[in-house]
């Protein structure tokens, strides 16, 4: 009996760990595999007024600006051939640049996104700080960088 | 660390117990069921098919273990 | 030439002599690995001492996915040709799969929190990596849920061949959809992004994992094949 139990429970956990399994690939499926929107995609994209969203995209170079009261800051997001401003009061993660990949959640309210979290999103490239500023140097570097900005 | 050593340190930690886990785990269980067999084996059972080539009180060929 | 080794005894021979080997060449490979890896590189020009955890995480992930790919593999020879030994590897292998994914997911959110400000998100890479681990869980519940090893070893082989649709999910996720996590820097059309300083204890913790893996489910496989003897002759006692 006491195997039969054991046996069943181990059944029983197999199968719900499937069914959660299957649960997150499904409701990932629905809206949370587009894990953010770019700028362009919000301006042709009907938002309704209050609804959460993330928006996605490189900081803007030159855009930052501080508060005076030192807490709130407000920076563009583009992707080139858009972009939207965001203001937010909170801490920015370390890796958030100007030139860099950020991804904002919040909501949009007249065109201005009032952000509630953000979240740096770093690029796959890795190198030493030498060889970064060697190509900076040598006029070679591409890409997000906190020099020379992808925002063209 | 350059501020970090409490996000580095412990990613390496995380690594090496999951990896010194099961390598320590798997030796035990190896252990023991080489004892088990062996104390089989001393109470007589597992000599019904001795190899040809396998002196009588050696460890039987077909577990293809060979002791340390 | 496969056959040959399909019996337990002359694989046992085999692992026998590959173990020490295997065992030597994880332990230089992951010693390499953290001397290059803690000591001898130099810190990221964006991400600064924290790109130290890719040379844990990144190979901790690529054996998650290898193992179950090999899971798969081994299923898929069980329920074809009936090999005793794929089982054998299998039950081996799936727990210490188990333990990869488990410490990929945690050394990545150790990466997650300081880089990009956040534990965990529920982007297409992350999600299809717990995922890959819930598979992991439910293959080994299901292995051992069945009165009869046989019907088991047949139900668990069928789930390894069913999930491993998400390997690809997983590798490609980070192309196909917009997530948090950044795309893929080794395999990549254009040649690796990773510079040669960063990369070098990256594959030696990568070739150091991938050695211990083997060693580590030769001593396991041992063993199951030591339990299942111990099993046979306590029964055969019994029965007279």
């Amino acid at each position: 009996m006491k195997a039969k139990q054991k046996r069943l429970y181990l059944a029983l956990g197999g199968l719900a760990l499937l069914g959660l399994a299957s649960a997150l690939v499904l409701s990932a499926f629905e809206e949370n595999l587009v894990f953010f929107f770019s700028p362009s995609d919000l301006q042709a994209k009907e938002v309704a007024p209050g609804q959460r969203l993330r928006l996605g995209g490189l900081v803007e170079t030159g855009s930052v600006a501080r508060a005076t009261d030192g807490v709130g800051v407000s920076f563009r997001v583009t992707d080139g051939a858009a972009s939207v401003r965001v203001t937010y009061d909170g801490i920015l993660p370390d890796l958030f640049r100007e030139g860099q990949g950020v991804v904002a959640e919040g909501t949009l309210v007249g065109g201005v996104f009032q952000a509630r979290e953000v979240l740096a999103k770093h690029d796959e490239n890795y190198m030493p700080p030498e060889v970064a500023d060697a190509l900076k140097r040598a006029g070679q570097w591409q890409g997000g960088a906190p020099a020379k900005g992808a925002a063209q | 660390m350059g501020g970090y050593s409490a996000f580095v340190w412990p990613a390496y930690g995380v690594v090496a117990l999951v990896m010194v886990g099961f390598w320590l785990a798997a030796w035990r269980d190896l252990r023991r069921h080489r004892d088990e067999l062996a104390a089989l084996e001393a109470a007589g059972l597992g000599r019904r098919r001795p190899a040809p080539d396998t002196a009588p009180n050696s460890a039987p060929r077909n577990t293809g273990e060979a002791r340390p | 030439m496969f056959h040959r080794f399909a019996n337990p005894a002359r694989f046992m021979a085999l692992a026998n002599i590959l173990s020490p080997w295997l065992t030597v060449a994880a332990t230089g490979l992951l010693v390499a690995g953290l001397y290059f890896g803690l000591l001898a590189s130099p810190p990221d020009y964006q991400q600064g001492e924290t790109v130290r955890i890719m040379y844990v995480h990144v190979p901790a992930a690529w054996m998650a996915l290898f193992v179950y790919v090999a899971l798969a593999g081994a299923g898929g020879a069980f329920l074809i040709w009936r090999h005793p030994l794929a089982d054998v590897f299998a039950q081996a292998a799936a727990p210490l799969g188990a333990g990869f994914t488990a410490a990929a997911l945690i050394t990545g959110s150790l990466w997650g929190k300081p880089m990009w400000g956040t534990w965990w998100v529920w982007d297409a890479r992350l999600t299809s990596m717990l995922i890959l681990f819930l598979l992991y869980l439910g293959y080994i519940a299901l292995a051992n849920a069945f009165d009869n090893r046989e019907r088991g070893a047949r139900a668990a082989a069928l789930l390894a061949l069913v999930g491993v649709i998400n390997v690809p999910i997983i590798k490609f996720s980070v192309d196909w959809w917009n997530t948090l996590h950044q795309p893929a820097s080794v395999l990549k059309i254009d040649g690796p992004a990773i510079d040669p300083s960063m990369l070098l204890p990256l594959f030696l913790m990568a070739g150091g994992m991938k050695a211990y893996f083997l060693a580590v489910v030769i001593l396991r496989m041992r063993a199951r094949l030591l339990a299942r003897r111990v099993r046979a002759l306590r029964l055969a006692a019994v029965g007279g």
